[in-house]
């Protein structure tokens, strides 16, 4: 197959609240290659994860994917498919793993049960059969006698099995896209590590593509081999792993790797970027960074466009049009504010 | 799975208060009673002993409850009534259950129009008064057939199930799990019937042990204005509201089947107080 596994264009997802229309995501476009990891980062707030369940379609009222968004997958659009169809690529082309293992499986079946229906519902699989496979599953991501395990209830294991199971759940239908969202932050940082270099093994194993949402520039770093940084439902910065960590272009971007803490480092105080992300219902006008940008200036209530900065870099920044305005930092208008 | 029964009953019971044990085993010995009417009630309920000799009989050691007006043994009459009672109010909640966990499922997971829809309609339905409309249905239909008895009070019961029911799914919706399972494919009638109902249960069960009581307290409320189960077949609330003819000669046959009425709605609440607390998911997870 020629052209990306996975390409998003122009989407955006609007929740219609009563508290106005949010924004949540707006006019995101990336693409994601065969076998290729992209780290999607931002903060909280920046529509990370409702671009991820956009893709699956799992976007529930008041949420609405707006209709001139398109996300094609293996050449078909899955806006396109109806539900019987989005419901096969769920879990067996793409498969998503969550945040918080000790929630995403049910408390009432066993955990070899919660795997083996994943090969029952796709595969029309005996139970027999499905248990098998489940067993295998379990085994591959790493769970010591895994034919025991697999009888053990959510609750009797801990949060890094639970999250092994989760990703044997993914994973079960050797899924051509995994979208892994947090996967890590709700564990203990020795768990992480484990977690990710399970999520590189088992991409290596299967030729997977990940698309691994997550905050941590660390994981970044030591996962993906491209990044796209998102801030206000939008895309801001987009570039090899290696390019944004060597030479940030966007103020966001450089204030999240600023925010890194780093062994080792001279400063004792942790930088932070001043202010909070805005609510959806209300992105500024313009450059929607502008509050909390140390550069902004007159032109940042125009709103910016992505700029090619280097071949594979772009980044959605007036400095690309004037940069010599990098010289002259200042306080951003949040800071004044005393926010948090 | 029959190894996890025998545990999670083993840790229900342990997590039992005391009350609630003695409440467990005295409905047990209840039930068993009334199974056993036959075999262990010394008379037929509708024999007249001797109606000269032996009417409004003082309880005795022959009639350990007395005799009604009937010279029928109470005893007797009371362990049948335990038959009809008991199976009335056990079915007719279980039929509520049943009809209102699935229309509960039902109206979350169509959602959108046809969940509005649903619940106007048991908006609509809740507000008409229960108690009249069962005697207004009953007074037009009396004498009623026990069958029906059991699909009338059911029918008339499921409606704050079925809000139950919702108000639970619709939280577990959103719940990680529920939307996991979309995320991998699970279709619409699997997430229904495995990650919602198996989670709504709970409450149903609470529900479902409160609701005996209720429905005992209803037929017997029924039958003494009337128009609930009808002679010969004795209930407790039949047997009651005869005993109250004559209370000031004979306490005997009023006292007893109002025992058995309390003793088991009481025994019923005290039971689902208990497993409301006990069965409480936040519990659940710690244990």
């Amino acid at each position: 197959m020629t052209g990306p596994l996975l390409s998003i264009e122009n989407l955006r997802t609007y929740f219609y609240t009563d508290a106005g229309v949010a924004r949540a995501v707006d006019g995101v476009s990336l693409q994601v290659s065969q076998g290729e990891t992209v780290g999607l980062v931002g903060e909280s707030g920046c529509g990370k994860t409702v671009t991820a369940l956009s893709i699956l379609r799992l976007i529930a009222s008041p949420g609405r994917i707006e209709p001139d968004s398109r996300i094609v997958f293996e050449g078909k659009d899955l806006l396109q498919l109806g539900p019987e169809e989005i419901r096969r690529v769920r879990g067996n082309r793409i498969a998503m793993i969550f945040q918080e293992p000790m929630t995403a499986l049910n408390p009432v079946f066993t955990v070899g049960d919660q795997v083996a229906e994943v090969a029952r519902v796709h595969d029309g699989a005996t139970r027999r059969e499905a248990w098998k496979r489940a067993v295998e599953m379990l085994d591959r991501v790493g769970i010591p006698s895994a034919d025991e395990r697999a009888r053990d209830y959510p609750h009797q294991m801990s949060g890094g099995m639970r999250q092994r199971v989760v990703i044997a759940m993914a994973l079960m239908m050797r899924p051509a896209l995994v979208i892994a969202d947090e996967p890590t932050t709700a564990l203990d940082v020795t768990i992480q590590a484990q977690i990710l270099e399970l999520l590189r093994d088992l991409q290596r194993t299967f030729g997977m593509s990940l698309l691994l949402i997550t905050h941590d520039m660390g994981v970044v770093a030591e996962t993906a081999s491209r990044v796209v940084v998102m801030y206000g439902g939008e895309v801001v910065e987009q570039a090899p792993v290696d390019r944004i960590f060597a030479s940030p272009h966007h103020p966001y971007t450089e204030g999240l790797l600023a925010a890194m803490p780093r062994l080792g480092s001279a400063r004792d105080r942790l930088l932070t970027i001043p202010g909070t992300v805005p609510p959806p219902t209300e992105w500024p006008s313009g450059c929607r960074f502008r509050d909390r940008c140390s550069y902004a200036w007159e032109r940042a209530t125009e709103h910016p466009a992505l700029s090619e900065i280097a071949p594979g870099h772009v980044s959605r920044c007036h400095l690309a049009q004037e940069p010599q305005r990098r010289l002259q930092p200042h306080e951003p208008l949040a800071a004044g504010r005393g926010a948090p | 799975m029959f190894a996890d029964l025998v545990a999670g009953t083993r840790r229900l019971w342990a997590g039992l208060p005391l009350g609630a044990r003695v409440s467990l085993v005295v409905l047990a010995i209840l039930y068993a009673l009334a199974l056993a009417a036959p075999a262990v009630a010394p008379y037929l309920p509708s024999q007249q002993l001797d109606i000269v000799a032996l009417k409004d009989q003082a309880p005795s050691w022959a009639h350990p409850f007395g005799t009604d007006r009937f010279s029928r043994d109470l005893l007797t009459r009371v362990l049948y009534g335990a038959r009809v009672s008991l199976s009335v109010a056990t079915l007719a909640v279980l039929m509520s259950a049943m009809v209102g966990t699935a229309y509960g499922l039902v109206a979350v997971t169509a959602g959108g129009v046809v969940d509005s829809v649903m619940m106007r309609l048991l908006d609509a339905m809740l507000a008409i008064p229960r108690v009249l409309l069962l005697i207004a249905l009953l007074a037009l239909w009396n004498p009623v057939p026990l069958p029906a008895l059991v699909a009338v009070l059911g029918l008339t019961g499921w409606f704050d199930v079925s809000r139950l029911v919702r108000a639970e799914a619709l939280s577990l919706r959103e719940r990680d799990f529920v939307v996991a399972a979309r995320s991998l494919g699970t279709g619409t009638v699997r997430l229904m019937l495995r990650h919602l109902l198996p989670n709504v249960l709970v409450p149903v069960i609470v529900f479902t042990t409160l609701g005996v009581a209720n429905i005992i307290a209803l037929e017997a409320g029924l039958s003494f204005i009337g128009v609930g189960v009808h002679e010969p077949v004795p209930s407790w609330g039949t047997l009651f509201f005869d005993g109250t003819e004559a209370f000031v000669g004979t306490w005997w046959a009023a006292l007893f089947p109002g025992m058995a009425i309390i003793t088991t709605v009481l025994c019923f609440n005290i039971l689902g107080d208990a497993l409301r607390r006990v069965l409480d998911p936040r519990h659940f997870r710690s244990a």
